[in-house]
């Protein structure tokens, strides 16, 4: 810092990084937080009464309900495949498993809608299996299990794929050790594979469940938006919008909307554990 | 793996299968009717609008977030993931609350001219809402991982800023950006949720891809949504092949470092 023209350079160096905060900060205000504000803005446009009156109404109610039933449903199942599969794919060697890796992001590249048309091909009346299911009056499409069926596909690559990086990071030496110690698979598992990413599974469960409940497209193709008996959230707040309820869409919506909040706190919390004690 | 065949294989073959049924020229019909061409370009001219925005916006944030400490930076990091967090109806009626000519940002764009909802820039803003946490949270490990001696040498030797992050930085970060952008063009390319509410969903003018999936199953017309869905698979499929080669291609250039 001799250079006698170093006060100069400084002060141009230190001004790009306040321009670029100041723009990146601005873009995100009008991009990203504006539409957060704007739900809360519409959802109280008629007073707390009436927003109190539009959560409470017997529909939105069974759609929260139905929400949760599906996160319930969906979650653990998907937990389970996440943690078998990355297990498989980061603590084996066999044939076959990159083509399992893209098999397993695949619902991560597929369209919503196309997903939903894929299981209606399949269950469905006019599906592969549909007249198979009719003789047996087993009915799957337009009804609960069927938002069941499509969340799962569209949300079964979250878990997986956060424990694969870090299992992939962390090696199988551990394993390796507690093999040669004789123990069983089993105890490997819980008392060695378990401890080490135990944050990294809530982390990826919950993304999971984010995505569970806020699903929209592969569940409309497939829910049949029978008004209070198949219809989630997420669709809930398109029926009351297009009923020209636009205040009740919006406090259904300011539902979903905190979730997501909640999900962005534990999100920060989660990585930090996850991922800083990674070394 | 067994669940993975059953869940997700056994759907998209019932998929396949049920195309070929109808056969080819079913197929061929369906895929080039004048309203389905125009939903393709619809999709793909809006999804190429909201990854430029994206690309530039995200890699902005991306630096940010991770050159500069300054305060509300970790409040602008974690809104980086609100629009995965949000559902996508939710994002859509918010948009369209903001856009629509009595909204908040509407108000002054449409008497300017420039209408966003309700057009084709309404299916951009939706889709470029939904897909740019992608390109961030892509390229920000990879800047975080960047050396600070490879600027500072460069900023010695006498470069600019500009170009000391044209030539030295930019170069480093490419594989990721790219990697980001494709993702990011593919979620944009299958959006539905986000999209439908503000685009108004006029045939030839505002109609997406996955929306007349949408019509022509509430038609009961399987073969031709079915069509229109294999085309759409197809996309993702050559999307996910490509984001997959760029990753390895990036892997290849990491060890060679």
């Amino acid at each position: 810092m001799t250079d006698p023209m170093a006060p100069l350079a400084a002060t141009r160096a230190n001004r790009t990084p306040a321009i670029l905060i100041a723009v990146g900060a601005v873009l995100t205000a009008l991009f990203i937080a504006a539409p957060l504000l704007v739900i809360f803005d519409q959802a109280l446009s008629k007073g707390i009464d009436v927003y109190r009156a539009n959560i409470l109404h017997p529909e939105t109610l069974h759609a929260i309900w139905l929400t949760t039933l599906t996160a319930l449903v969906v979650l653990p199942i998907n937990i389970a495949f996440g943690v078998t599969a990355a297990w498989a794919i980061t603590k084996f060697e066999f044939r076959g498993k990159r083509l399992l890796l893209t098999a397993i992001d695949l619902p991560f590249s597929i369209s919503p809608i196309v997903a939903g048309v894929s299981y209606l091909l399949l269950y469905g009346g006019l599906g592969l299996w549909g007249p198979w299911l009719m003789d047996r009056d087993i009915r799957i499409m337009f009804s609960v299990p069927a938002i069941f069926l499509v969340t799962m596909f569209v949300t079964s690559p979250f878990v997986a794929r956060e424990l694969i990086t870090l299992m992939q990071a962390q090696g199988r030496e551990r394993e390796e050790v507690a093999a040669t110690l004789g123990a069983s698979g089993w105890q490997m598992f819980r008392r060695v594979t378990l401890p080490n990413i135990k944050w990294a599974l809530l982390y990826g469960a919950v993304l999971c469940n984010a995505r569970v409940m806020g699903e929209f497209g592969a569940v409309s193709v497939v829910s049949g938006n029978l008004r209070g008996q198949t219809n989630t959230l997420p669709l809930q707040v398109q029926l009351l919008y297009h009923d020209y309820n636009a205040t009740g869409a919006f406090a259904a919506a300011s539902v979903l909307t905190l979730l997501a909040f909640v999900t962005l706190i534990l999100k920060a919390i989660l990585e930090r554990k996850a991922f800083d004690r990674r070394s | 793996m067994f669940y993975l065949t059953l869940i997700v294989l056994l759907p998209i073959a019932a998929l396949i299968l049920k195309t070929t049924d109808a056969g080819f020229m079913r197929f061929w019909e369906v895929v080039t009717s004048p309203r389905a061409l125009a939903s393709f370009r619809i999709t793909i001219g809006a999804a190429l609008m909201a990854t430029a925005f994206s690309a530039v916006y995200g890699l902005l944030m991306a630096w940010i977030l991770t050159r500069y400490r300054f305060p509300g930076r970790r409040i602008l990091d974690a809104l980086m993931d609100l629009p995965f967090a949000l559902p996508t109806s939710v994002a859509g009626i918010a948009l369209t609350a903001l856009f629509a000519g009595n909204g908040w940002f509407g108000r002054f764009l449409e008497p300017a001219g420039f209408p966003v909802a309700y057009s084709i820039a309404g299916v951009a803003v939706a889709m470029a809402f939904t897909s740019v946490p992608f390109v961030v949270r892509t390229v920000q490990p990879v800047i975080e991982e960047l050396k600070p001696e490879l600027e500072e040498s460069a900023a010695t030797l006498g470069a600019w800023q500009w170009q000391t992050f044209r030539r030295t930085i930019y170069p480093a970060i490419f594989p990721a950006h790219l990697a980001g952008c494709t993702m990011a063009f593919s979620r944009s390319l299958g959006e539905f949720g986000a999209v439908i509410f503000i685009a108004g969903n006029l045939p030839f003018e505002t109609e997406i891809a996955a929306l007349l999936i949408f019509i022509r199953l509430e038609e009961y017309d399987y073969p031709a949504a079915a069509s229109i869905a294999i085309v759409l698979l197809a996309v993702a499929f050559v999307t996910l092949l490509t984001t997959n080669a760029i990753q390895s291609w990036r892997l290849r250039r990491v060890v060679k470092d």
